[in-house]
């Protein structure tokens, strides 16, 4: 197929813009859910809750976009991936059903309110907490026997994947209190304000730790970072400095700096974990040319997508626009 | 003994599909209901129609919401418990799901809003249009799905090579010889629900005086839609058979509870078949009436189960009575229609309390129906995934064991228990707030969001209705 014109690359591409629609998307308002038992108080959680009540599952599709994606373009990928991560995808689609159903009840419930605040709350977490580990084990990389994962049910739970779960939980409570201090007034963003450096700081650590473990356990990683072309390294500068700018702005009192930078931080850290393991989407075995599905159905979809993906997009905008500004105390109304 | 992650996992896929099946069915057929309410509305100006309209779409959103969460589950058990036969069939399934995501989910998700909530904020044109959509979207949806699983039925279009299928004709992959009676049929399932359901609760609101003028329409609706839908459903299921037995004759064998190929063959109006001794007990047939239906021929020739060796053969017992649940309801919607019509002059339907308990009692006929079918259709298939090319054993995941298996089963059993027992109650709650309730100058209370499903109907979800 080498003479054809190179999907592949274009597909790894829309995959990865996907992907990151998703986290930044989704990143928010799992926030909420992580934050909600240190609201505080109820009326705070009411409010955290309305601000991303229109928006959070069309947030959501994009992860089945995500997966029904992956079959598609990388279905080597989808095979490997999943059975791998058994557990951890049972333990995240519970987490959104809980959560998801949460939203609905919450705001009719009366006498069993907190129950759905707690279904909320956990449900949330564990969905963030398994998304971590997912990256962290795939930094690590799969045990493989052909195009099968050989490996066992929980090689997925390392520390070091406990602390990619904890990060990516500090890193959506970041992009959480960000969006409140954006969205919010009064009592509930005076605490936002209070709890960003923390969460900034937590965020920051795992950084850290993942830097300092990853070129150790795979070589690729070391020659990448300090053999070759040194240009990558705005990544992680740039990373830095978008977390200075949220400190600064949290203490200049800025509304929606703090938010914007975190989001930086998110797609800085996001292309640095790329270009560190790019071409392997599979590590440590295969490269996004040996997951890829076959050139027909690349392009066939690919047709699809050109079409569709600018008016989904276009549509998305429209409801944040339609629901822009302050929350206030009663909703939108 | 060792715990059999296949045999899990078949469970495990059956109880979540069959769980999932259940919304969509009914959502399907409600979204066109809602927009026909919504036109009738439009043209006639009358306002029960929005009063109804009012009404159903409340549950249209728990129905709704409910079918999305445990949509989102089914994408991904293809790739945890049967990642060989993902892999393997990628090239076609990738884009077909992909292709739903982008043409029907996204599509329902924008107009969704609209339609619950915008009533009062766009013009009446365009809150009909995003009804009209949210069908259309639903429709879509099926498309795809279908597809897909016709595809598993009578697969066609694709070259197998080195252990992945290629496709080699998207036409013939996306329009298999089974595709459109499949989804003829399940079209016509899916309006049979809304008009059952329609039927049965719109005669409870009749029972009990409530909303009469409004109700006894919807009731009448429901009724002339029910006349037309039931017995196209026995003409549309006839012919779908006639072209399961070109294409699959062992599920046809094992439908009709044939052992043996043979010609005048009877049809069984009861048996238990046993699978060990490849034989029937208890037969009540009618002569040659098999024959007939299947080949319109008394003499025809009917295909027998061992025509295939031992190990090809699906779970008779199961197939062979889940077809007759489906068949025997088909046949009980038929009757209830024509009885409707019969009592129609002088108003008869809405007074007879044998009726309209009767039809309380039907609005669960086809939710048991479509689950039959489906059995039917799946069972049927086994022991292929894709048939006659690739086994249950041969899609599953290597590295499953059974112990992660059942833990996911009981996981998702108590999962969905929890969470899908309060949908279920929160409907009833529904039902039984009426149309009065929904259509209620409701107090907004300061922390009500109305912008998500749920949020459209305006119940409590705990405390008194
Ligand atoms: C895209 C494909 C597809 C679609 C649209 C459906 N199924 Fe299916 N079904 C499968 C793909 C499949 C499968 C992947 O082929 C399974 C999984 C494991 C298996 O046994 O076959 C299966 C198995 C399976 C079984 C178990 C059969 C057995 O183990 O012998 C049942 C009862 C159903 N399905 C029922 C349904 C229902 C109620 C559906 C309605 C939504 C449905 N299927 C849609
Ligand atoms: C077995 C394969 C199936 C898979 C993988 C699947 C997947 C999904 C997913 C992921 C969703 C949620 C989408 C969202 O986020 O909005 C969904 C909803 C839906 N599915 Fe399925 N589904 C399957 C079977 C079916 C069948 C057989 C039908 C109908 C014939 C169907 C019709 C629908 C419809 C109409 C919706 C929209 C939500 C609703 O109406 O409740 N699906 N499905
Ligand atoms: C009374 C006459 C009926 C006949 C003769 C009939 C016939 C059939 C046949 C032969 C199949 C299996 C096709 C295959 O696997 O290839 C089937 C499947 C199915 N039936 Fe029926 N059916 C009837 C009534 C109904 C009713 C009343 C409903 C629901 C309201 C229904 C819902 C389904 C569904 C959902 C399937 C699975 C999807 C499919 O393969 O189309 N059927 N039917």
């Amino acid at each position: 197929m080498e003479q054809q014109f190179d999907l592949t690359v274009i597909w790894a591409g829309i995959i990865g813009f996907g992907l990151m629609m998703y986290v930044l998307m989704d990143g928010f308002d799992l926030g909420q859910g992580i934050l909600f038992p240190f609201a505080p108080d109820e009326k705070a959680r009411d409010t955290m809750m309305n601000s991303i009540a229109p928006v959070w599952d069309g947030n959501e599709t994009w992860l089945v976009l995500g997966g029904a994606g992956l079959l598609a373009a990388f279905p080597l990928v989808y095979s490997i991936f999943l059975p791998a991560l058994y557990i951890g995808v049972f333990l995240l689609l519970s987490g959104l059903i809980f959560r998801g159903v949460a939203f609905e009840f919450r705001f009719k419930a009366k006498t069993s309110k907190y129950l759905w605040s707690w279904s909320f709350s956990v449900g949330s977490i564990v969905a963030a907490f398994a998304q971590g580990a997912v990256v962290g084990a795939y930094i690590q990389g799969f045990e493989t026997e052909g195009f099968v994962y050989s490996g066992g049910a929980l090689d997925w739970l390392t520390p070091f994947t406990v602390i990619t779960g904890l990060g990516l939980v500090a890193g959506y409570s970041l992009l959480g209190s960000t969006w409140l201090i954006m969205k919010t007034e009064g009592a509930l963003q005076d605490w936002a304000y209070k709890i960003t450096p923390r969460l900034l700081a937590g965020l920051l650590t795992v950084f850290t730790i993942v830097c300092i473990y990853t070129p150790f356990i795979d070589a690729n990683v070391k020659t990448r970072w300090f053999d070759n072309i040194s240009v990558i390294w705005i990544l992680p500068a740039l990373t830095l400095y978008c977390s200075y700018i949220v400190l600064r702005s949290v203490k200049k009192r800025q509304d929606g700096m703090p938010f914007v930078a975190s989001m930086g931080i998110f797609l800085f850290s996001y292309l640095g974990l790329l270009v560190s393991k790019w071409p392997y989407i599979v590590p440590p075995n295969f490269t996004i040319y040996d997951a890829a599905s076959a050139y027909n159905s690349q392009l066939f979809l690919l047709l699809g997508f050109l079409f569709v993906i600018p008016i989904i997009l276009t549509y998305t905008t429209w409801t944040y626009w339609v629901f822009r500004g302050k929350v206030k105390q009663g909703g939108y109304h | 003994m060792e715990l059999d992650p296949l045999i899990l996992s078949r469970i495990q896929f059956a109880f979540i599909v069959c769980f999932h099946a259940i919304f969509p069915v009914f959502t399907i057929g409600l979204a066109s209901t809602i927009a026909g309410f919504e036109t009738l509305h439009f043209k006639t100006g009358n306002p029960i129609w929005q009063k109804l309209s009012k009404f159903w779409i409340q549950v249209f959103a728990v129905v709704f919401g409910i079918g999305v969460v445990s949509g989102i589950v089914m994408s991904f058990q293809f790739g945890t418990n049967w990642s060989n036969f993902s892999y393997a069939t990628a090239n076609f399934l990738g884009p077909v799901l992909s292709y739903e995501v982008i043409t029907a989910f996204f599509l329902e998700a924008a107009f969704l809003g609209v339609l619950l909530f915008g009533r009062d904020k766009v013009p009446q044109g365009v809150h009909l249009f995003a009804a009209i959509m949210v069908a259309s979207g639903t429709f879509i949806s099926s498309f795809w799905i279908l597809s897909a699983n016709s595809l598993m039925q009578t697969p066609e279009g694709l070259e197998l090579i080195n252990g992945m299928y290629y496709v080699t004709s998207w036409s013939d992959a996306l329009f298999t010889p089974s595709f459109g009676y499949r989804f003829l049929h399940m079209a016509l399932a899916s309006f049979l629900t809304a008009a059952f359901v329609v039927a049965g609760v719109s005669a409870w609101f009749v029972i009990q005086k409530r909303e009469l003028e409004a109700n006894k329409k919807a009731l009448s609706v429901a009724l002339w839609f029910l006349l037309v839908l039931a017995p196209t459903q026995v003409i549309v299921g006839d012919f779908h058979g006639l072209n399961t037995l070109e294409h699959q004759p062992t599920k046809v064998a094992a439908m009709e509870g044939n052992w043996e190929k043979s010609t005048g063959v009877p049809l069984l109006l009861f048996a238990i078949p046993d699978q060990e001794a490849q034989t029937n007990h208890f037969e009540v047939k009618i002569p040659k009436l098999a024959s007939y239906v299947l080949t319109h021929d008394w003499d025809g020739e009917v295909p027998g189960l061992k025509d295939v060796p031992e190990e090809e053969r699906p779970n008779v017992f199961i197939v062979f009575w889940s077809f007759r649940i489906m068949v025997g309801l088909g046949l009980l919607m038929v009757i209830f229609a024509i009885w409707g019509l019969v009592l129609r002059p002088k108003g008869r339907i809405y007074k007879s309390t044998t009726f309209l308990n009767g039809l309380r009692l039907m609005s669960i006929s086809p939710f048991i129906a479509v689950l039959a079918g489906w059995v039917v259709t799946e069972a049927g298939r086994a022991p292929w995934l894709i048939y006659g090319q690739m086994t249950h054993a041969q899609g599953l995941t290597p590295s499953l064991t059974g112990g992660m298996a059942l833990f996911t089963l009981i996981g998702y059993i108590v999962v969905y228990t929890l969470v899908f027992s309060s949908g279920i109650y929160y409907l009833l709650k529904v039902f039984r707030g009426g149309l009065e309730k929904a259509n209620a100058p409701h107090e907004m209370d300061e922390i009500e969001r109305p912008s998500r499903p749920f949020s459209a109907a305006h119940v409590a979800i705990d405390g008194d209705a």
